[in-house]
């Protein structure tokens, strides 16, 4: 973490976590896109990155983010059965449930990486589960676990 | 003179009818190669023979000891039985429970061509944790070992040490349900000796319940404390016959993935890493623990995939040659109560 973002926290007084979220481009980022020309206020934690399916999203993305130090992670597609690419979704939804009960297992709280579905249409969701997501991140406090010690 | 009964006997019977299967099978010519075991260069160990001729028979050995997967030895080492184009040497493999397993296994994945092996089973009793056992004597030498009754017996130079068979195995063998290698029913020809048919395996998972009821915070303590250690050297990797990949995710460079260092939070991600690329995969053989330099426990790693794995999708690897594997197949009625919803 830079110095300047050090500063920045002990202004606030109140952490705010920092989120990569991984949005798929067919559904979730045309969500998002939704929410803001529609005005809708979310937390402005989230850092997006554009990928072409949430089939895309390898588990190396994820831990990889992690270990940078990203506080969550989010990932975002197509509900199952709108993919795009018609099973992209399905057979990401198999590789994040066993993503997700590992992490746990490993003693790393599953709740700093969510998974969800969010259509183009469905702006307000997507900002909800945004909220949600944070609350849960901002709950569980800074990521100390990938944290570096030397 | 006392017959003593026990795995001594039952492993001199297993080796004797493993011998006599190995030797007509050459002689039959029906296959070019065996692959077995033989003894090791040192006390508490095995090692892998490749055996072209019938009198060389002799050196396969079976006991406790033979931890090692033979299936490693088929891919990518013998390149002609992944292309069949490139000839058809036919091969002969000891099986044990989880060597048949993992031959099933590759065979769904494409890997070997199952019509070319011949397995020959054999009803295995469980592999002897070496690291226990070598962790209990210290820093003695350990120049003998032996089974007497169902006792393991360590000599070395000024002591002896018994050990209970039973309680010395691997952990993931004091719950293995496949002691002989399964039988398909569209290859019954290819399994020879001790095998058993199989359609599904009950478990429930007993050995993880402690570990399980642990918070998240005594788990991560846990883990980290357990897979300190590690020195990364890879050699679970090696040795498992599931990981046949031309380039690893550590080895490779361009990107790096994940760094190569033995910081704790670079271990976990490799381990983390691995063990989501077994998911569905992994056959429960333990050799990745067996050859631990550093004797890290990774069994409770994989037990908790093949319970991920068979509570999820109801898939147990190895088993049946049908059905495919979780991770590369997909469904529409998947559960998925760990998605974000919104309130």
């Amino acid at each position: 973490m830079t110095t300047q973002t050090k500063q920045e926290e002990s202004l606030n007084d109140e952490w705010e976590p920092k989120i990569l979220a991984f949005l798929c481009n067919w559904c979730s980022y045309a969500g998002a896109d939704l929410a803001g020309v529609s005005r809708i206020q979310y937390p402005p934690t989230i850092r997006v990155v554009r990928v072409p399916c949430s089939g895309r999203v390898s588990p190396y993305f994820i831990i990889k983010s992690l270990m940078d130090g990203w506080d969550g992670v989010v990932v975002s597609g197509c509900h199952p059965g709108d993919c795009h690419y018609l099973t992209g979704n399905l057979v990401a939804r198999r590789r994040f449930a066993i993503l997700k009960e590992l992490l746990e297992f490993f003693g790393i709280e599953p709740g700093r990486v969510n998974f969800m579905w969010a259509s183009a249409a469905e702006g307000e969701r997507f900002a909800n589960l945004i909220k949600k997501a944070t609350k849960i991140v901002k709950k569980l406090g800074p990521n100390k676990k990938f944290e570096k010690k030397w | 003179m006392v017959i003593i009964m026990g795995i001594e006997t039952e492993n001199s019977e297993i080796e004797n009818s493993m011998r006599e299967t190995a030797r007509s099978l050459l002689k039959e010519k029906k296959v070019d190669v065996i692959i077995g075991y033989t003894n090791g260069t040192v006390p508490l160990s095995s090692a892998p023979i490749m055996i072209t001729k019938e009198e060389e028979v002799e050196k396969l050995i079976w006991n406790n000891l033979c931890y090692v997967n033979l299936a490693k030895y088929l891919v990518p080492r013998i390149p002609q039985l992944i292309d069949p184009e490139k000839g058809d040497l036919k091969v002969g493999i000891v099986s044990k429970g989880c060597v048949g397993r993992a031959l099933i296994h590759l065979s769904v994945e494409n890997q070997i061509n199952l019509e070319n092996i011949k397995m020959i089973g054999i009803p295995c009793n469980g592999i002897i944790n070496r690291k226990r056992i070598e962790k209990e004597v210290g820093e003695k030498e350990i120049l003998e070992v032996f089974a007497f009754g169902n006792d393991i017996v360590v000599k070395g130079k000024d002591f002896e040490q018994k050990f209970s068979f039973e309680e010395y195995i691997n952990e993931l063998c004091k719950v293995c349900k496949v002691k002989s290698p399964p039988v398909l029913e569209e290859l019954a020809e290819i399994c020879i000796g001790e095998c058993q048919e199989i359609s599904s395996i009950g478990d429930n998972f007993e050995d993880l319940v402690e570990f399980e009821s642990k918070t998240t915070e005594e788990k991560w303590d846990y883990i980290k404390d357990t897979l300190e250690t590690c020195t990364r050297c890879y050699a679970c990797r090696e040795a498992c016959p599931m990981c046949y990949c031309n380039l690893c995710f550590v080895d490779q460079n361009k990107p790096i993935w994940f760094e190569k260092t033995t910081e704790i939070s670079e271990i976990i991600a490799f381990h983390l890493v691995r063990a989501m690329h077994l998911a569905g995969r992994c056959v429960a053989c333990g050799a990745c623990s067996s050859v631990c330099p550093m004797g890290i426990d990774l069994n409770l790693i994989t037990r908790k995939l093949e319970k991920i794995v068979k509570e999820r999708f109801n898939f147990t690897s190895g088993i049946d040659s049908k059905k495919m594997p979780p991770m590369m197949d997909f469904s529409m009625d998947d559960a998925e109560e760990f998605m974000l919803e919104e309130d």
